[in-house]
C-alpha cells in the first residue's frame, strides 16, 4: 500500500505550523505504511556557498562531532551538527557533489539522505506516530515538505529502504506503487554513473529521474519521460528546492487527492490525511488526472 | 424522504466508525430511522452494509467504500467520497453531492447511485444490475465489463469506456475519449429514451434525453461465440 502526503504553503501561518499539519496527515496514514515513515523538510536556506547534509548511522553513538572536525579540516566552514534521533544535519561550506564525494569514500559507514540548499530528509522503520515523535516533527517549520509512510512489498524493511529517496540536490521521490522494470533499469542507470543503496524499485524510479536532470530535462519533461521509461503502478509526489510535483501512472493505480486554499496546496493518498488541515472542508478538491504532471512552486527563493 | 432535525446525531470526532456502523445495523431491528453523521472527515466504510430502510445524512466528505453493499437505505454525502462508494450495492438510493473517486458504484447489483459532481477512473466497474447517473463527466474505464444496469453520465466520458462489456446500458451526452474493447454506439429507440427519462428525472438531472447517446456491447469478444461456450 503505502501512503504520501506533501503540503506546501501560501502563508506564514502555515509555514509556522507546516510539521505539525505533516505529523498529523503522516498519523492519519499510518495504517496505508506501518512499517517505515520517512520526511523531506524544506526551510532555513544554507548561506551561499554552503550546503546542508543530512546523515544517517545505524550506529547509535556515533561521533558526529569528530565528523565535524573532519569536516572542518577538508571544507572550512562547517555547522554544529544538529542530532535528530538516529540522523545528524551538517551545514558545510561547499558544493554538493564534491562534499558526496567525499563521504563516500572516506566515510562509507554513513549514509547521505539529502543534500542541498534547503533540503532535510529524515527516515526511519517503524510506526510512523512514533517517528514523528522521534524526530521532533510537530515543531518544525517549512516552506513544504513530503511525507511518506511505507507498508513494504517488494524489499526489505530498514531506514535505507525508506522514502523519501534523494533524486539530486534539493531533490527528492516519495512513491505508492510497484515497479515491474526496476532491474534492468537500475543496470542501465549503473552504466550511466547513477548509484544505488540498496535493491529498492522506488530508489530505480528517483535514479531515473536523477539521471534525467542530470541530462538536462527540466523536472516536468523528465517525469514526462517516466510514462515511457517506468513500467508498473505509482503516485509519485517529487519534492524541489521551490515546491513539489505530482504524477500517476497512466491508469492511476494508486489513489491520489489533492486541495487547495488560500493558505496552502496539500496532496496524499486519502482525504482523511487533508481532513486534517485548517480549513479543508471548504478548500477546493479534485484527483489529478492519470498521467498528468501537476507542479507547484513559489517563485524562486534567491 | 430526508433526514430532518429530529435525526438521530452521530459525531465522528468522538465516535468511532464501527459505533457509528453498529447504531446503524442495530436501527433495523427497529430503531431511528433518520441518522445524520458529523465531522466524517474522509473516514472509510461510512454506513456500510446497511440492511434497512434508513435515511442517513452524512455531512462532509467520506472515504473509501460509503454506503458499500447498501440494502434498501437512502444514504446523502453533503461532501466527496473516496473509492468504491455504494460498492456492491443490492438496493435503496445513494447521492453524493459532491464528486467520486474510483470504481463508484463498483460491481453493484441494484439500486441508484446519483453523483452530482464527476467521478473519475472505473466508474460502475464490473456492473450487475445497479443504476448510476454521474451529472458530471466520469474518467477512463466506465463500466469496464459491465454486465447489467444503465449508467448515464451528462457530461464526458474517459478513454476506453465500456471495454469488455456484457449487457449493462450506457448514455453519455458529452464526448467520448474513446469506446474499449467490444462496445459500440448502438440505436436509441423509444424505450431508451423512455428509461434515460426516467432516470435523470430521479437522479434530479436537467437533461434532455434526446441530447444523449447509447453504447453497449457489440457482442463479438470471445464470450459471445457459441463455438467457445464448451469452455466455460
Amino acid at each position: 500500500m503505502c501512503g504520501i502526503a506533501g503540503l506546501f504553503s501560501k502563508s506564514f501561518a502555515t509555514e509556522e505550523r507546516l510539521g505539525s499539519h505533516l505529523s498529523a496527515m503522516l498519523s492519519q496514514l499510518a495504517d496505508r505504511g506501518p512499517d517505515s515513515a520517512g520526511v523531506a523538510i524544506y526551510r532555513d536556506p544554507a548561506p551561499s556557498g554552503s550546503v546542508k547534509v543530512s546523515l544517517f548511522c545505524e550506529e547509535r553513538d556515533y561521533p558526529w562531532n569528530r565528523l565535524e572536525g573532519e569536516l572542518a579540516e577538508v571544507f572550512g566552514s562547517v555547522s554544529e551538527p544538529k542530532q535528530i534521533a538516529t540522523h545528524a544535519l551538517f551545514t558545510v561550506e561547499g558544493e554538493g557533489p564534491q562534499l558526496q564525494r567525499w563521504l563516500a569514500d572516506e566515510h562509507p559507514e554513513l549514509r547521505v539522505m539529502s543534500i542541498g540548499e534547503h533540503i532535510e530528509i529524515y527516515k526511519e522503520m517503524g510506526d510512523p506516530r512514533q517517528f514523528v515523535k522521534d524526530f521532533g516533527l510537530e515543531s518544525v517549520s517549512a516552506s513544504h515538505a513530503l511525507g511518506h509512510t511505507r507498508m513494504a512489498t517488494e524489499s526489505r524493511v530498514t531506514t535505507e529502504h525508506s522514502h523519501p529517496f534523494s533524486t539530486g540536490l534539493d531533490l527528492c521521490l516519495v512513491h505508492n506503487g510497484s515497479l515491474s522494470n526496476h532491474n534492468r533499469l537500475r543496470l542501465e542507470l549503473r552504466r550511466e554513473g547513477i548509484e544505488f543503496q540498496t535493491d529498492n524499485d522506488s530508489e530505480v524510479a528517483a535514479g531515473y529521474l536523477t539521471w534525467r536532470l542530470q541530462q538536462g530535462d527540466d523536472l516536468e519533461t523528465a517525469l514526462n519521460r517516466c510514462l515511457d521509461a517506468l513500467d508498473g503502478f505509482y503516485t509519485f509526489a517529487v519534492g524541489t528546492a521551490d515546491g513539489f510535483a505530482v504524477l500517476r501512472d497512466p491508469i492511476a493505480c494508486k489513489p491520489a487527492v489533492m486541495a487547495e486554499t488560500g493558505d496552502w496546496v496539500a496532496m496524499a493518498s486519502e482525504w482523511r490525511a487533508i481532513a486534517e488541515l485548517p480549513g479543508a472542508e471548504d478548500a477546493e478538491q479534485w484527483e489529478p488526472e492519470p498521467g498528468r504532471v501537476y507542479h507547484w512552486a513559489r517563485e524562486k527563493v534567491a | 424522504m430526508s433526514a430532518t432535525a429530529a435525526a438521530e446525531t452521530v459525531d465522528l470526532a468522538s465516535a468511532s466508525v464501527r459505533e457509528l456502523n453498529q447504531r446503524l445495523h442495530d436501527a433495523a431491528g427497529g430503531g431511528p430511522a433518520a441518522w445524520r453523521v458529523e465531522n466524517p472527515s474522509g473516514a472509510h466504510a461510512l454506513a456500510a452494509g446497511l440492511d434497512a430502510e434508513l435515511d442517513v445524512e452524512i455531512d462532509g466528505h467520506a472515504g473509501y467504500y460509503c454506503a458499500g453493499m447498501n440494502k434498501h437505505a437512502t444514504v446523502r454525502v453533503a461532501g466527496n467520497v473516496g473509492v468504491g462508494v455504494a460498492e456492491n450495492m443490492m438496493s435503496g438510493l445513494v447521492v453524493v453531492e459532491g464528486s467520486a473517486s474510483q470504481a463508484a458504484g463498483a460491481t453493484g447489483r441494484g439500486g441508484l447511485l446519483v453523483i452530482k459532481g464527476s467521478a473519475s477512473a472505473r466508474c460502475g466497474i464490473s456492473m450487475k444490475g445497479i443504476d448510476i447517473v454521474v451529472h458530471g463527466s466520469i474518467g477512463h474505464a466506465g463500466a469496464f465489463m459491465g454486465q447489467k444496469g444503465r449508467l448515464v453520465v451528462c457530461g464526458d466520458a474517459g478513454p476506453d469506456l465500456g471495454d469488455s462489456i456484457y449487457e449493462a446500458r450506457l448514455y453519455v451526452r458529452g464526448e467520448v475519449a474513446g469506446l474499449g474493447a467490444d462496445c459500440i454506439e448502438k440505436e436509441m429507440r423509444d424505450e431508451h429514451t423512455a428509461e434515460l427519462r426516467e432516470l435523470l428525472e430521479l437522479a434530479g438531472a436537467d437533461a434532455d434525453p434526446a441530447d444523449f447517446r447509447r453504447y453497449g456491447s457489440a457482442r463479438e469478444l470471445y464470450t459471445f461465440d457459441v463455438d467457445n461456450a464448451g469452455s466455460y
